[in-house]
């Protein structure tokens, strides 16, 4: 039972990546660029975490938890950017 | 039975929550509304499917608390990032016009673009030598 539920959340962030992925394409402003961008970080960490529970391994969380950490920096640097004009005054 | 019954629902309850939280991007008008979709749904998506990961490590014998901690990170970080996309989107797109006074001779920190000193100033520095 685990494993259908953990198929049908595999198929959900999957298609969740891949909406925010068009977006990212074919945005109408550019801070929905960032938006998308930090939604589709969003959905791999649950994808990396998905995959650990899979593989029943605890290596993944670290991984998941450095995304986090740099999908966030990026994030906010490239919204300081648009801004500001630059990252670090 | 009861445990996986739990971990099922959370998975099934967080992959829904993500996958709104994903097409509330391409629904939604504006984007001061579609903020709203990632920065609350998807947070909750991954909120659910980290505490069955949790609830996973548990049944499995052991007790992990990195999902934990990488929930506390996304709850502490999405309001941040949703704030800063805001901010970029006004500074493009909205006009002093449009937005109700600020009640001072300064204009929004968003919009205001001068290199002029806050006011009040700073206190000045103390004279060097040993404080008396």
């Amino acid at each position: 039972m685990i494993e259908m539920a953990m198929t049908f959340a595999f198929a959900c962030f999957g298609l969740g990546l891949l909406i925010c992925l068009w977006r990212v394409m074919f945005a109408p402003t550019i801070p929905d660029r960032i938006l998308a961008l930090d939604t589709m970080v969003v959905n791999m960490i649950a994808l990396i975490v998905l995959y650990g529970m899979h593989h029943k391994s605890g290596l993944y969380f670290e991984a998941s938890m450095l995304f986090a950490m740099t999908g966030f920096v990026s994030s906010v640097a490239y919204a300081k950017f648009i801004l500001r004009g630059d990252i670090i005054e | 039975m009861i445990a996986d019954i739990l971990i099922s629902v959370l998975l099934v309850i967080g992959g829904v929550f993500g996958l709104v939280g994903s097409y509330g991007l391409v629904k939604l008008p504006d984007l001061m509304t579609r903020l709203h979709a990632p920065t609350k749904a998807s947070t909750l998506g991954v909120g659910g499917v980290l505490l069955a990961s949790m609830g996973y490590a548990l049944v499995n014998g052991g007790v992990s608390w990195h999902e934990l901690l990488i929930t506390l990170f996304l709850f502490l970080t999405a309001p941040i990032t949703a704030n800063f996309i805001a901010k970029a989107w006004m500074a493009r797109h909205v006009t002093a016009a449009d937005l109700p006074p600020t009640g001072g001779e300064r204009t929004w920190a968003t919009l205001d673009l001068s290199d002029l000193p806050m006011q009040p100033e700073l206190t000045p520095p103390p004279p060097p030598g040993r404080p008396t």
